[in-house]
């Protein structure tokens, strides 16, 4: 066992974990706690015959994986009636948007912050109903509220005083400063409302977004669990058949053509998900660079790979910002300690 | 390793050897394996910002690793920071934060007629609302250690004595054969008392919303169980007896809790 591969292949295929050995299970279960993908697991496996000590642990990872999503849903509703005063329209994003909805992505899937997008000239009132409402900054030296402002793609974030809970306002989806600039007007025109006041994006720009935080916007750390969602969402749109072209068509208004060819790539690659050849393209050699850095995990879910984290690390932040800027970015953050 | 081995000497090997929680002792950074070795804490569940010990403590590390993985793992049960013991199928829950005395007294107890149940974690059952053992080795702290130690005739239940820890002086001590082998053996929970050492001997009771509170707040799952945790407590609070004590000596302390013990019919 030297990578997370043993545990792609129980999600992708739930029947093979009825094979595995009883030495086996302790990595697979810290591994897929470590991609925070417990939950997702709980519930693909949860009809098998497995051994009792693996269903109770896999019950648990429900359990918890429920109890995030009815406190999601809260937060969600919070936020909802809040901005219902104002009139704000609200489109939820990644996990909050897939719970929602119900859509299969949201399966024992572990929710973080509530992440939400809205128009840019929004955000001054959606910040203040927000701070009369009980949130309040965590980061409010004018650095932190400067840099956010200035160069990033959401307001800096929130926490609510009494229940703990943080919002990210998203004024589109990736920074300013990125090489790529989604069009963020067309992903607001095209979400699909699901009652009066709140949305979510449209299929295509769903996972154009998925593509963008998996690929274009952070080091892959957490991989696994995006590009779990994009297998779930994946298998779901493509029923219908507009789907596809209508994603090649999305994939080149927001900039995001590559990425979204290597999402799809990469799912195919590890989660065996259907793609459309058209879109996903051929397969390169640095494909299986990015498969080594998703699955780079030990038997005891510990990261491995330490030149290959660095090297995606290093890219992540070359993406967001040009190189004076993320000099002088680095030097602010190391003088700050 | 070898002292874990000693400690745990006794104890059930998990079913066809498959464990599904990982905790995790291991050099904080690479050059710490050699140079000032250091065990830094981790596994499955972490918390940030905790701070790693010296590799002479490793078992001390290795249980609280252990400690952390239930701390924050735990789903199935409600998890009380208690100590708990048992007699004639009725539970008495110790709650309390360290250097309140709790270990002591229930491993004095645990060595005197009462079955000890844990040190540490007890674990109610969401469904029937019993008390599940969790007979992990208890880990006495400096001036706890000679009484035990005078106590105790058989030395191997003793880990090895960890000077200057974090915690002060520290030794591990694994509970009685009886209660190891009667680990999987629930009890009614019976009485509830907040032991606090140091003061003069002194006793309260406690009303069912500050009980209620006192629960929450010594529990790492309440919030995370949602509402099977808040019925299960409540009507813990509503049937068990609570009281808190203080009390200046061991001695002084075991008398109280009999006294509270016979009142309660335990």
């Amino acid at each position: 066992m030297n990578d997370a591969r043993v545990l792609t292949r129980a999600l992708a295929d739930p029947i093979s974990a009825i094979e595995i050995k009883p030495a086996d299970w302790p990595a697979l279960l810290s591994i897929a706690r470590a991609e925070r993908l417990d939950g997702s697991l709980g519930y693909r496996l949860a009809d098998l015959p497995l051994p009792d000590a693996v269903r109770s642990a896999l019950d648990q990872a429900r359990r918890d994986a429920e109890a995030g999503r009815v406190q999601a849903l809260w937060e969600v509703e919070m936020v909802h009636r809040a901005f219902r005063a104002s009139d704000l329209p609200l489109i939820l994003l990644k996990g909050s948007a897939f719970a929602y909805a119900g859509l299969p992505a949201a399966i024992g899937r572990q929710i973080g912050d509530l992440d939400i997008l809205l128009p840019r000239d929004s955000l001054q009132a959606a910040e203040e109903v927000l701070l009369a409402n009980g949130f309040e900054w965590v980061k409010n030296d004018d650095y932190s509220q400067g840099y956010y402002r200035q160069w990033m793609h959401e307001l800096p974030p929130l926490i609510h005083r009494d229940r703990g809970s943080a919002v990210d306002v998203h004024h589109t989806i990736l920074p300013l400063t990125a090489r790529r600039t989604p069009n963020a007007a067309a992903l607001i025109d095209a979400s699909v409302a699901l009652r009066p006041g709140i949305h979510i994006l449209s299929p295509a720009d769903m996972i154009v977004h998925a593509a963008t935080h998996l690929l274009a916007d952070g080091d892959l750390a957490g991989g696994l669990r995006n590009l779990w969602d994009i297998d779930r969402l994946l298998r779901l749109f493509s029923v219908d058949r507009d789907f596809w072209p209508a994603l090649g068509r999305r994939a080149v208004l927001h900039e995001m053509r590559e990425p979204v060819a290597l999402a799809l790539r990469l799912a195919s690659n590890i989660f065996a998900t259907p793609v459309e050849p058209r879109i996903a393209g051929h397969d390169r050699m640095r494909d299986s660079l990015f498969t080594r850095r998703l699955l780079a995990r030990d038997g005891w879910g510990r990261e491995t790979r330490p030149i290959s984290r660095l090297g995606f690390y290093v890219r992540s932040h070359w993406m967001r910002m040009p190189p004076m800027m993320l000099a002088r970015h680095l030097w602010t953050k190391a003088r700050a300690g | 390793m070898e002292a874990m081995r000693r400690l745990y000497a006794g104890y059930p090997a998990p079913e066809q050897g498959l464990a599904t929680l990982t905790a995790l002792i291991d050099a904080p950074r690479a050059w710490r394996r050699w140079i000032r070795p250091q065990a830094a804490i981790d596994g499955d569940f972490t918390l940030p910002g905790a701070i790693p010990m010296a590799i002479r403590h490793g078992l001390l590390a290795m249980e609280m690793a252990m400690n952390m993985q239930v701390a924050l793992g735990e789903r199935r049960h409600l998890l009380l920071h208690a100590a708990a013991i048992e007699r004639g199928g009725k539970a008495l829950i110790l709650p309390g934060e360290s250097g309140s005395g709790k270990s002591t007294l229930a491993a004095l107890l645990g060595e005197q007629g009462w079955r000890l149940m844990s040190d540490e974690f007890v674990m109610i059952d969401l469904v029937t609302g019993l008390a599940l053992p969790f007979p992990r080795p208890i880990s006495l702290k400096n001036s706890a250690i000679p009484v035990m130690e005078a106590l105790i005739a058989d030395s191997s239940r003793f880990g090895p004595l960890l000077s200057d820890t974090p915690k002060g002086m520290l030794r591990h001590l694994r509970p009685s054969a009886r209660s190891i082998a009667a680990m999987d053996v629930p009890a009614k929970p019976a009485l509830i008392l907040f032991p606090r050492f140091g003061d003069d001997a002194a006793a309260a009771g406690i009303s069912q919303s500050e009980l209620f509170m006192r629960m929450t707040e010594g529990s790492t799952n309440y919030v995370a169980l949602g509402q099977p945790a808040f019925e299960t407590l409540i009507e813990m609070v509503r049937t068990i007896p609570a009281a808190s004590f203080s009390y200046p000596d061991t001695a002084t302390g075991l008398a109280i809790v009999e006294q509270f013990c016979a009142e309660a019919g335990l």
